[in-house]
């Protein structure tokens, strides 16, 4: 093929003609950010998957990717894979600026495994790796995929057929595939979709230790449980980018501390009671016996106010704190969105 | 060919041939189809009555030595179409696209595994064409048909040729079919420009001559050159992953 065909193809499509070899190579600073992405929007024609998206990935972040559905969660899990190209914003993927030119480099250093892991139904287990393996340029595929079968406890299954294995298996062996290249960032879509509780925990599971190996994961999920457990920061994204942070992080920016009291008959003077006590800056009941003190700083709080509660001759039944979930705090950005509807 | 890696090529090829041995259908339909195309010619050329084959052997002999190749014009046709809607349809595409293969990489790669197939069968076919005339047939009929230095050059070299064209035309449908059943229906429009130039040549519009199988050989290489390139152009990542192109 002549050089302008070359240059047909790569302005053309998505970057693939271009190989490693012409790719600039790229050395890590120590800390350089596994993933950066900045002010990156997606439109397809007037609609707009997602918009002005920023932010960072630290290498051997597990970083979960939350929304409803249509957020555009998977369409940014594309870009960054470079399956599709962004109208607007910059990226940095695996320490390799996201173009068309630097497609096969970054896609070589990444994996991603879309939400349904496609498999060869007519071909084993070991050689639906072996393919990959084979796309992947892998030296000594034969051990890569022992330790990647091992990993994910499939190595008795694999001479079966992936056409018999359940949802669960197949999403294990998935999983295999996407640990066989030891990619710097590893794309995780909806990885327990679908799947049965006992499934999904096993992949939980296996995510799990995956981040023990600190390898850098960029989960997308509904489930708000298993981001909780298993990120190290979320961001929750509904077309633009509400927020950006750990579980706790968000906790504190959206909800006021609160303390939950309980009494074994109501206050006769709850006002009197938390009024007197510096630290409660304002306080509500729904149900006798049974209070929210907005507090502060729950340590500071907590003596003050049982100490209140018994000077006022209270039956205290319990003081705690309460704590909002990641569940509470994603309701409570996409409610936002909604116009304050309840879901 | 520059930035072609021929590892990932080599395991497209690959992996495509054994996912044809485990589908029996395809390995039953893939040998049945060239065996069909065999029948005619071979009927054909034994009942050539012994008087005409003297005087016009040639004319006789012709139309079912050109027959032959319109097995390398239908039979790729339907793996061809299954190719990129298949794995559409299997969910397997987009992993596979997340893998560093460039588009080149594995169009050559899925042409290759359904070319190979076929020529395998078609020289295979060809072979026992001539073997039954060498063996069965009358003896002026084997010599007529074994004269035709002209005709048997083109069989081989137009192979290949013409079942290049219908493997990018049929990727070329399947790159855009949203249905396999839709991409083997359209894909098997390929075969009617070959089956066109059969004919011309069948009928005598024009007369079959080694001049004229290398220009036929010559435009078809051009031709398949640019429909490659087309195919290879068609094949945007973000359209197939999408359905809509950037």
């Amino acid at each position: 093929m002549t050089s302008h065909h070359d240059a047909e193809i790569q302005s053309t499509n998505d970057g693939a003609a271009t190989t490693a070899s012409t790719a600039a190579p790229v050395s890590h600073a120590p800390g350089e950010p596994a993933l950066v992405v900045s002010h990156l929007t997606k439109r397809f024609g007037d609609r707009t998957a997602f918009s002005d998206v920023s932010f960072e990935v630290a290498r051997g972040e597990v970083f979960g990717f939350l929304g409803p559905n249509g957020a555009g969660k998977t369409t940014t899990v594309r870009t960054l894979g470079t399956l599709i190209a962004p109208t607007s914003g910059s990226a940095i993927v695996a320490g390799i600026p996201l173009s068309a030119e630097n497609g096969v480099e970054i896609r070589q250093r990444i994996a991603i495994m879309p939400e349904a892991p496609g498999l060869y139904s007519r071909l084993t287990v070991t050689e639906n790796l072996e393919y990959f393996a084979a796309l992947f340029g892998l030296r000594q595929p034969e051990s890569r995929i022992h330790d990647a079968l091992a990993s994910v406890n499939l190595a008795d299954r694999a001479q079966d057929l992936c056409g018999g294995l359940s949802k669960g298996l197949r999403q294990r062996v998935g999983l295999a595939r996407t640990l066989m290249s030891d990619p710097e960032v590893m794309f995780l879509d909806e990885p327990t979709s679908g799947l049965d509780p006992v499934a999904a925990l096993e992949v939980l599971t296996l995510i799990s230790a995956l981040r023990e190996k600190g390898v850098t994961i960029f989960l997308t999920t509904h489930r708000l449980d298993e981001a909780e457990k298993l990120c190290d920061r979320v961001a929750i994204l509904n077309t633009t980018l509400r927020t950006v942070g750990s579980p706790a992080d968000l906790r504190a920016q959206l909800f006021h501390s609160t303390l939950i009291v309980r009494t074994l008959v109501p206050l006769k003077d709850p006002g009197g009671v938390f009024g007197a006590i510096a630290s409660v800056s304002d306080w509500h009941s729904n149900e006798p016996g049974r209070y929210e003190l907005a507090v502060a700083d729950i340590a500071q709080a907590a003596p003050q106010v049982a100490r209140g509660l018994v000077g006022a001759g209270a039956d205290v039944l319990a003081i705690g704190e309460n704590e909002h979930s990641l569940e509470d705090v994603y309701l409570a950005l996409v409610n936002e969105d909604r116009g304050g509807k309840q879901l | 060919m520059k930035n072609f890696n021929y590892a990932r090529f080599s395991a497209v090829v690959k992996k495509e041939m054994r996912d044809y041995r485990r589908k029996r259908s395809i390995v039953v339909t893939m040998v049945i189809l060239p065996f069909l195309f065999l029948i005619e010619p071979v009927v054909a050329i034994f009942v050539v009555p012994s008087t005409s084959v003297v005087t016009g052997a040639k004319t006789y002999v012709l139309l079912p030595i050109l027959y032959l190749l319109l097995i390398p014009s239908v039979m790729p046709n339907m793996l061809a179409a299954f190719t990129v809607v298949g794995e559409r349809e299997q969910g397997t595409l987009e992993p596979l696209l997340t893998t560093p293969i460039s588009q080149r990489e594995f169009i050559a790669g899925k042409g290759a595994a359904v070319l190979i197939p076929t020529m395998a069968l078609t020289y295979g076919i060809y072979a026992l064409f001539l073997l039954a005339t060498e063996l069965f047939a009358k003896s002026v009929v084997s010599s007529a048909i074994f004269t035709q230095g002209a005709l048997l050059v083109a069989l081989i070299v137009l192979a290949p040729l013409l079942a290049s064209w219908s493997i990018a035309v049929g990727m070329a449908v399947s790159v855009r079919a949203t249905e396999i059943r839709v991409a083997q229906q359209l894909g098997t429009l390929a075969s009617i420009p070959p089956v066109i130039l059969i004919l011309i040549l069948a009928v005598g519009v024009i007369h079959p001559t080694l001049s004229v199988a290398l220009i036929f050989a010559l435009v078809l290489l051009a031709i398949d050159v640019r429909a490659i390139r087309i195919v290879a152009r068609m094949m945007n990542r973000e359209r197939l992953v999408t359905g809509t192109k950037s």
